[in-house]
């Protein structure tokens, strides 16, 4: 008895500066954050400080970038919601056939999920979609089509290509492991009693994955809510505020505005979104967790 | 309805040859076993004749309509799986239903039918819980009643009852027996199990490397075995095979005496030996005898005769009972 007393009494103990150092980190910059949005606190405006009340919130709520920077939030975030998972279902169900080299094909899927997300955005914005010497240039000039600029003339739906690209993979890994955890016995009993491809697939394969779609939901919903790098190396927002999702806006607030007390107060409103938008998730996805 | 009839049916998975050859006729209504240790090639015979393995060669009849090229579903059977492979996402009344509902069938007949099945097999009030929330029993049921619903052809039972303790699976076999036997369907049954092979069969199909070594009612192939192997794998205990000087003297190359049909006594001519291990059942008693020339002789005694670990006893095997083989292991008939 002592002995489990003493033992737990020494790791707690133990514990003790690892829980301490991340209550800090996360506790800190929470309270800081808090307390800037409600403080006039402009670095254009250095004399000009002092409690602002709900001001910030309130500039931030009305501004129109905050309403198309919400619209743009959610447009990417389900866009490459929906892209990865039909398209990682499709991949699943090819790469779950034979094939020769497979774990070469295999390899070669999964790799632009290591690529950086700087690196990625670069290289789609420079050697394929740039309208002099990219790769969808050179195509189109060879169908003897108009090169089209894509940053320029359709920059959201860029954006959305680039980060579906790299988050594809993901899925696709996660749908494919799923895929063959499906017993075999199962797919024979469904085609004996007469199910089809199609009806294999709605009636069979669908619902087994369910729980892998929940998975790949949850976990790319966290950072597809801030995705940042991609936005500032391709468009840096723009056109306009075409393509700026929350996360941008608070940045540019912050670091292009030096607003400290508005970004703050975006901040602020961003973490509760993010919340009511994880609550409804979890509500409707996440019951298929359970069991 | 529901003949099924395999000729010169051969599998291959590339080299290996795991079926070679099989001709094979299942009545109407009949229920055959198919029976062989693990290996040899039972299951995949099951598969080829559910069309969810391709023949290499021969053909495969269904009422006289070659089903070879077709695929599982246009065959009119339906397969009850090892595993049970149910639909997990899928209620009771789902899984019994898929088939017919797959079929295209009414919602209100689909329900109908549905219930019907359910009620034989005691699932009513199950109908609405997944295949999780059931016993092993219940979910072998469910694999049944998926079966039965849609009115087969033919039954194809994948080794059912492995999966399900002893006092279960004796249930199970009555039942599936009776169920068999009241829808008058036509079934094929593969196991290793002897005893249901024995207990369930109308035919017995014993398997062995590919081929099929002999067809026949259980008792005839109990009474009467076509080779050694058949007189090996039937029967428990095993049949005791002696080689040697005392098969010559019975002028074959092999002899085979069931445990049973030796008689025992302490005195007079015979084979003489020592108990080297008694057990004691209560109904029956085995003996396992020690005899010079012969080796570990197991007999089968009825009730309790007083024999200990140790006692010297003479066996006499029963001349009638007496199995001969050649020496390419195929049975000698008095002509």
């Amino acid at each position: 008895m002592a002995a489990t007393v003493n033992t737990r009494r020494l790791a707690r103990a133990m514990l003790t500066p690892a829980v301490v150092i991340l209550f800090i980190w996360m506790i800190v910059p929470l309270v800081l954050t808090l307390w800037y949005s409600f403080q006039n606190y402009s670095l254009l405006n250095p004399a000009n400080v002092g409690f602002a009340g709900w001001t910030n919130y309130q500039y931030f709520l009305t501004d129109p970038a905050f309403f198309q920077a919400f619209a743009n939030t959610l447009i990417l975030t389900l866009s490459v919601l929906a892209i990865t998972v039909i398209g990682g279902i499709l991949l699943g169900l090819l790469l779950d056939q034979f094939i020769y080299g497979q774990g070469i094909v295999r390899i070669l899927v999964i790799s632009p999920f290591f690529i950086m997300p700087t690196v990625a955005a670069l290289v789609w914005k420079n050697m394929l979609m740039n309208p002099n010497y990219g790769i969808f240039a050179w195509i189109a000039t060879s169908l003897g089509m108009q090169p089209v600029a894509w940053l320029e003339t359709y920059p959201l739906f860029s954006i959305i290509l680039i980060v579906a690209w790299q988050w594809l993979p993901f899925a696709t890994l996660i749908l494919l492991t799923a895929l063959q955890s499906l017993d075999e016995e199962q797919k024979e009993a469904a085609g004996m009693d007469g199910a089809g491809f199609a009806s294999l697939f709605v009636y069979i394969t669908l619902p087994h994955l369910a729980r892998a779609i929940t998975v790949v939901i949850l976990i790319e919903t966290i950072f597809l809510l801030s995705v940042f790098a991609e936005i500032l190396v391709t468009t840096g927002g723009g056109p306009g505020y075409a393509t700026t999702n929350i996360a941008y806006l608070i940045y540019h607030l912050a670091l292009l505005d030096y607003d400290v007390g508005g970004a703050s107060a975006g901040g602020v409103v961003a973490v509760i979104l993010a919340n009511i938008v994880a609550i409804f998730l979890v509500r409707l996805v996440g019951k298929n967790l359970e069991a | 309805m529901g003949k099924i009839v395999l000729q010169g049916v051969e599998k291959h998975f590339g080299d290996v040859k795991v079926i070679s050859n099989v001709d094979l006729t299942v009545e109407d209504g009949a229920f055959v076993v198919f029976v062989g240790p693990s290996g040899c090639g039972k299951s995949t015979l099951l598969r080829l004749i559910a069309g969810l393995e391709d023949v290499t060669g021969g053909r495969i009849l269904i009422d006289g309509v070659d089903v070879t090229d077709l695929p599982p579903m246009k065959r009119g059977l339906s397969m009850v799986f090892q595993s049970y492979a149910l639909y997990p996402h899928m209620s009771v009344r789902g899984n019994i239903g898929f088939g017919l509902k797959m079929a295209g069938l009414p919602k209100d007949e689909i329900a109908r039918k549905v219930e019907a099945a359910a009620a034989t097999l005691n699932l009513t009030q199950y109908l609405d819980r997944k295949p999780r929330q059931l016993s092993g029993g219940q979910r072998q049921r469910v694999a049944i009643g998926r079966a039965i619903v849609r009115e087969p052809k033919g039954f194809l039972f994948d080794e059912p009852l492995s999966n399900l303790d002893a006092a279960l699976r004796v249930n199970m076999r009555i039942e599936i027996a009776r169920l068999q036997k009241a829808l008058a369907t036509t079934a094929i049954y593969v196991t290793h199990d002897q005893v249901e092979a024995m207990t369930m069969a109308d035919k017995i199909v014993v398997l062995n490397a590919g081929r099929v070594e002999q067809v026949g009612s259980p008792l005839e192939l109990y009474d009467r075995p076509d080779n050694l192997f058949v007189a090996g794998f039937i029967g428990s205990p095993k049949m005791n095979l002696v080689g040697g000087r005392i098969a010559e003297g019975y002028g074959a190359a092999t002899v085979g005496i069931r445990p049973e049909h030796l008689l025992v006594g302490r005195e007079g001519d015979g084979w003489r030996g020592t108990i080297s291990v008694a057990e004691h059942l209560g109904s029956d008693t085995f003996l396992y005898v020690d005899v010079k020339d012969v080796g570990l002789v197991t007999v089968r005694t009825q009730g309790e005769a007083g024999l200990r670990t140790g006692d010297s006893v003479v066996l006499r095997p029963d001349p009638a009972r007496l199995h001969r083989f050649d020496r390419d292991g195929r049975a000698i008939r008095a002509a």
